[in-house]
């Protein structure tokens, strides 16, 4: 049987296609105007890289805050159980999984078979998220991968405002204006991003091991910062930002009851 | 009946009655200069009891229902919000308090016509708010006579580590002189202002009433215990609000009566709130009041909310029985007290007043927390789903606190942000999706 999973992020589509619990195709499509035709492409996509065609699936899920735009799905899961459900996939011995994406960062406790226990999910507030690390990056006027690699150049301390994007961009500004080491900054960004999500996480207990997913979890800047915070080392999936969809479609495959 | 639909269902005999009786009470306040009578304003919690020695035509509106029934209007709550932060006055207020003041700088009623201006305002500073909500209030209209009564007397309960349980703490003579005190001069300020006559023996009924009417809503909320639950938590909203509006009213007296008498009936035929009761839990302080949809969403699951820490609490009286049962408080009637003269129905109504177990919050969380076990426990439940309420400032303190206790007493625990009375602050979407997450971490699926 094949299933496919569409993860309906803030800022891209992702779709993941297994057949009999194996991956055998994805793909990613920025998040438009249109949900809908953001949806179909990213499922379309990810057919053609699996070579499957449409009339195959047996069963689409759809995950994400937009998953009720996508019609063609049979089911819809919380981005939770899909997380849960595609870590332990990937590996079985993860108890907590931090899932950090464009807006929403959630932290999720759960058992051996994937089913979740415990979870917390960021303020509204997209200062414990990627569009965070983003806004900063704009600030200094480097690319997200580029930001990424400066901070893990310094070994400074510099505390930083995490509680609003827009306070924490004056104080970017501020340092910028100061002439502290570009590194240094971006390593305070990541360390002021990592110590919100990394209280948000202790509000359920956090176990071993821990997993990191979600497109955030590419930054490799901000996941030394969170490993610091936690003091406790993470487990990165090689493609962190499918991990959701990869749940969807496991859980489609599972045959379990959708919400 | 399906397998999934297992209890039988039927309306409560007494809702009609409950929604005429809600009306009256505002249009009684709206046209009570048409028929010579007095209004006054204050909030929920005040002491009502007082200002009915002044007559039968004495009405009064409770700030908090208002409140939450401004919100419930989403278009006249965004309305209010503007009018309120372009006077200057910050987003992050007490909701209620912006929806009131919205209002009053609109000139609008929510129920229709101008805003009803009061005769005089009679507040308990009850929480971090009141006191100011209303002084800014008398303020706007232009300089209302206001009288206010502290509150912060302590603690009425203390810990006691032989019992594990917490006991009445049995040096309160300060803290109720404190506030005898204090009512004993509102009410020579009342016939100073309105040039009426006191009456003690309306005090004396009234403040019967109070007593009766808070124990009785405890009694009703006791009787949720059953299994399936006689009523849903939306409805209790509908009903808990009486004692809200005027617990020192004859007629809420009657009314909780009437209704107690049919939550029994209920009980004893088995008829259920949701007819597919698979799990129950229960909630801690107020809901998103323009959203109680997410309770029919629960429900979806099989999931009924049979009450919470606040509408048991708010206005329900209770007491810590020996063998650690919460249950309704026993009455000064029922323990066979005669109320003969002012003073003593202002001392009962001083203790009545201070044993409130949600006026207990702003001292020590761990109260609270102790509390929503004993809830947890006895009203059997499976899950307990929280407000981060950025509308409350009062009752949210300590939920964090609370949140954690629960969590390390092995009580699965969920929560959510939101607002209860600025929908600008409420994401319906995401606290669907937290619901659902919950819900299926107890093990429950559609």
């Amino acid at each position: 049987m094949i299933a496919v999973g569409i993860d309906m992020g803030a800022k891209n589509v992702k779709a993941v296609v297994v057949r009999d619990g194996e991956q055998i195709g994805r793909s990613i499509f920025e998040t438009g105007f249109d949900r809908y035709v953001s949806a179909r492409k990213a499922f379309e996509g990810a057919l053609q890289d699996a070579d499957v065609g449409e009339e195959d699936v047996g069963v689409v899920v759809a995950t994400g805050a937009g998953k009720k735009v996508v019609t063609f799905a049979e089911k819809q899961f919380t981005v939770m159980a899909c997380n849960a459900k595609g870590i332990v996939r990937l590996f079985p011995s993860v108890r907590t999984v931090i899932d950090v994406g464009a807006e929403e960062a959630r932290a999720i406790r759960l058992d051996e078979t994937g089913k979740v226990i415990e979870f917390a999910i960021n303020e509204k507030c997209a200062a414990g998220a990627g569009a965070f690390v983003e806004a900063m990056a704009r600030a200094m006027e480097v690319e997200v991968g580029e930001f990424a690699q400066l901070s893990l150049a310094s070994t400074k301390a510099i505390p930083i405002n995490a509680q609003c994007v827009i306070f924490a961009e004056s104080e970017v500004v501020s340092l910028i204006h100061a002439e502290t080491d570009r590194a240094d900054i971006a390593k305070a960004v990541h360390d002021a991003m990592a110590a919100r999500v990394g209280a948000m996480s202790q509000r359920i207990k956090v176990q071993k091991d821990i997993a990191l997913v979600g497109g955030v979890a590419r930054n490799i800047g901000f996941v030394q910062s969170l490993k610091t915070f936690l003091k406790e080392d993470l487990l990165v999936p090689p493609d962190p930002e499918f991990v959701t969809a990869l749940g969807a479609a496991l859980l489609g495959m599972e045959g379990e009851e959708s919400d | 009946m399906d397998s999934e639909n297992k209890y039988p269902t039927e309306g409560f005999k007494c809702w009609k009655k409950a929604k005429e009786l809600r009306l009256q009470y505002y249009k009684n306040y709206m046209q009570a200069k048409e028929k010579g009578g007095i209004r006054w304003a204050g909030n929920a919690p005040s002491i009502d009891a007082v200002p009915y020695g002044l007559g039968d035509d004495v009405y009064h509106l409770t700030g908090e229902p208002y409140g939450a029934t401004v919100a419930y209007n989403k278009e006249f709550a965004r309305r209010c919000h503007e009018v309120v932060e372009a006077k200057g006055y910050a987003r992050d207020l007490c909701a209620y308090m912006r929806n009131y003041w919205g209002s009053v700088l609109l000139n609008e009623f929510v129920f229709g016509g101008p805003f009803p201006k009061p005769d005089f305002m009679w507040v308990l500073h009850s929480c971090c708010s009141h006191a100011k909500w209303y002084q800014e209030a008398s303020r706007i209209e232009g300089g209302i006579p206001y009288f206010v009564i502290d509150w912060s007397a302590g603690m009425y309960y203390k810990w006691d580590e032989k019992r594990e349980d917490y006991v009445v703490d049995p040096n309160q003579e300060h803290r109720i002189q404190y506030l005898v005190d204090q009512m004993q001069e509102g009410i020579e300020w009342l016939e100073d202002i309105t040039g009426r006559e006191y009456d003690d023996e309306k005090l004396i009924q009234a403040a019967k009433n109070y007593f009766e009417s808070t124990s009785l809503w405890a009694e009703i909320c006791t009787l949720n215990q059953a299994i399936p639950a006689p009523m849903d938590e939306k409805t209790m909203y509908s009903f808990y609000v009486f004692a809200a509006l005027h617990k020192a009213h004859r007629e809420v007296v009657e009314f909780y009566k009437e209704l107690r008498d049919e939550m029994r009936d209920r009980v004893a035929r088995g008829i259920a709130a949701i007819p597919n009761e698979k799990a129950r839990i229960m909630t801690d302080i107020q809901p998103p009041w323009g959203f109680l949809e997410i309770y029919r969403y629960m429900e979806s699951y099989g999931v009924v909310s049979i009450g919470s820490f606040y509408t048991f609490t708010l206005m329900g009286h209770w007491e810590i029985a020996e063998d650690g049962t919460f249950r309704p408080r026993t009455t000064p009637m029922e323990k066979g007290i005669e109320i003969r003269t002012r003073e003593d129905a202002l001392r009962l109504l001083a203790d009545w007043a201070l044993g409130l177990p949600m006026a207990q919050i702003f001292y020590d969380h761990r109260f609270k927390s102790h509390i929503m076990k004993k809830i947890f426990t006895q009203w059997k439940c499976n899950g307990i789903i929280m407000h981060f309420n950025r509308g409350c400032e009062g009752l949210t303190l300590g939920v964090a606190e609370n949140k954690q206790a629960l969590v390390e007493a092995g009580i699965p625990v969920a929560y959510y942000e939101g607002n209860m009375g600025d929908e600008r602050e409420f994401e319906l979407a995401t606290v669907k999706e937290q619901i659902t997450a919950f819900i299926e971490s107890l093990g429950l699926i559609k």
